[in-house]
């Protein structure tokens, strides 16, 4: 049974305030707790290491799937290895998420790596968020690593989100694009107080007429510290474009190291990337429309991260 | 009524500049001013002295006789000033209608949000949904601006240079949406500008130059010695009032 605050971690990582429709699986504190398949979707539990297979049939359109993984327990160290076979043409929503409670004094952790194999013709979106509350010292860590092959005509779309409650984050994403595979990734970073995040994309274009855009934004207050490592290599001809934006604020630290590689001369590659304050034309200008600074700065914020 | 006594406003840029001398005015409510003279004379700063940008380093700001010298930004919004930028900030992520409700949040009436895009010429359909961020163009930038002051019950409201940018057809309707609401709230109207349409509008015309008020009349009496005055616009100035054909003619 599913306690009141494993439905409320729920509700934060994957917008669910009940039982999903449609396939999921829910494991908290390191052990599966619920599942549901479809017709169309299967979720298997690995035998040779701890973690699920989720199998989604080629044609399968408009289902989704919900992993939401909860920690509510300290001192514990949850490593979970999930792959997901996208079969080809089908078009559906995974959501990933992780949610850390940790009152304690000893250290929460959860390293979920996730390799998805997008079939031709597929369309992936992928969401994941993550979440940590609690009032204890210890500490709350998320390492997800997440790797996609995504075969001609494949879409794939990522969103992934972390929004404060996570004192320690190294995100690994590698994305390789197959002939006329499209990628958009998303991510949303708001880093406060002394936390620790650190993001590391590689997106090779490998296929002819590949495409990716990457929108990386993020906002690091107080003492924390944010480090992004960005790579598009092009293999082919292919368009790549990747657009990173910091907000920094009072003594926070923000190092983007950008590359591209091109490996062909029909690669066009482009890196734009900016950090910088909140601009005091832009409190300004809330403020003139009666907002207080504070209001004016969550305004910027909010829909800086939207 | 807006009164500005003895303003004065130095900056400190590596050396002291003294921007404004000893501005005294009175803006009488439900009348339009329009401020204009010669580029780097003062123009934007008085504005935004007026709406708390800047500190003036003496001199007082009554509103309607009460002392708002020392308010805030936020102060002076909620007492009814308004202020339109002439070079916009762009917000990432901030959708153009999140932006115009924001600013009609403190208007008691109900306003239609697309009936506001209209009036400075914006398609709603096109634009409701758009991030008022660098993909819009200066004008379209500008018009956005101008609909966020139109959106304001205002007892006074400061326009810097609302014409860049906007298109003639456009700008006709701009001019009437200023008589609107001119006279909907009885606002008192301070646009900055060179343009002739828009010094067509005023009651009176104030000329600043050198940081300092070197005149303020009714329309007719200012607009002549204007033309006479080579000192008003000098000949770097592109959009000079000395300049405009049209107008001189």
């Amino acid at each position: 049974m599913l306690s009141s605050l494993d439905k409320e971690m729920l509700e934060k990582v994957a917008d669910l305030h009940e039982i999903p429709q449609g396939a999921y699986n829910i494991r908290r504190n390191g052990v599966g707790v619920q599942r549901n398949t479809t017709a169309n979707i299967d979720i298997v539990t690995k035998k040779d290491k701890p973690g699920i297979d989720v199998i989604v049939k080629p044609y399968t359109t408009g289902e989704s799937v919900h992993i939401p993984v909860i920690v509510t327990e300290e001192n514990i160290t949850d490593l979970v290895y999930n792959t997901f076979e996208i079969g080809a043409y089908s078009d559906v929503l995974v959501v990933a998420g992780c949610g850390i409670h940790n009152c304690g004094d000893q250290k929460s952790q959860h390293d979920g790596i996730h390799n998805f194999f997008v079939r031709k013709g597929a369309k992936l979106k992928y969401v994941e968020k993550h979440y940590g509350q609690g009032d204890g010292r210890g500490a709350r860590v998320l390492n997800p690593k997440t790797i996609i092959e995504a075969e001609e005509g494949a879409v794939v779309e990522l969103e992934m989100v972390q929004i404060k409650g996570i004192d320690n984050t190294l995100r690994e994403t590698e994305v390789r694009l197959g002939d006329k595979a499209k990628l958009v990734l998303t991510e949303r970073l708001l880093t406060y107080l002394g936390q620790e995040a650190q993001s590391k994309i590689t997106v090779e274009l490998n296929g002819v007429d590949s495409s990716a855009q990457i929108i990386s934004r993020s906002v690091a207050q107080d003492e924390s510290r944010q480090e992004f490592y960005f790579d598009l290599v092009g293999r082919n001809r292919a368009r790549g474009h990747i657009q990173c934006d910091a907000i920094i604020m009072h003594a926070a630290q923000v190092l983007s190291t950008p590359r591209v590689s091109a490996y062909h001369s029909q690669a066009q590659l482009i890196h734009e990337a900016a950090i910088g304050r909140i601009e005091s034309e832009q409190l300004v200008k809330l403020m003139s429309l009666g907002l207080s600074e504070k209001e004016a700065e969550d305004t910027i914020l909010k829909g800086f991260l939207a | 009524m807006l009164e500005i006594q003895g303003v004065s406003l130095t900056m400190e840029e590596g050396q002291t500049a003294e921007i404004l001398r000893h501005i005294n005015l009175r803006l009488a409510e439900k009348k339009i001013y329009v401020i204009t003279g010669p580029n780097g004379g003062g123009k934007s700063s008085l504005a935004k002295v007026i709406m708390g940008v800047y500190p003036p380093s003496e001199g007082k700001i009554l509103l309607d006789g009460q002392d708002i010298t020392s308010k805030t930004i936020t102060e002076r919004a909620l007492l009814g000033l308004g202020y339109a930028f002439q070079n916009p900030p762009r917000f990432k992520g901030l959708k153009v209608k999140e932006l115009v409700k924001l600013a009609a949040s403190t208007n008691p009436d109900k306003l239609n949000i697309g009936d506001l895009l209209h009036d400075v010429g914006l398609c709603a359909q096109d634009y409701l949904d758009r991030d008022a961020d660098a993909s819009l163009s200066g004008g379209e930038m500008k018009r956005i601006e101008i609909a966020t002051v139109l959106a304001r019950k205002l007892k006074v409201a400061v326009f810097d240079e609302p014409e860049a940018g906007i298109d003639l057809w456009s700008f006709q309707r701009l001019a009437e949406t200023f008589k609107f609401i001119h006279e909907k709230y009885d606002t008192t109207i301070i646009i900055i500008s060179h343009q002739e349409r828009i010094l067509d509008l005023a009651d009176e015309i104030i000329l600043i130059a050198n940081g300092e008020v070197s005149e303020q009349s009714a329309k007719d009496k200012i607009l002549n010695k204007i033309l006479k005055n080579e000192d008003c616009c000098s000949s770097q100035c592109e959009k000079g009032v000395i300049q405009d054909a049209e107008f001189a003619g």
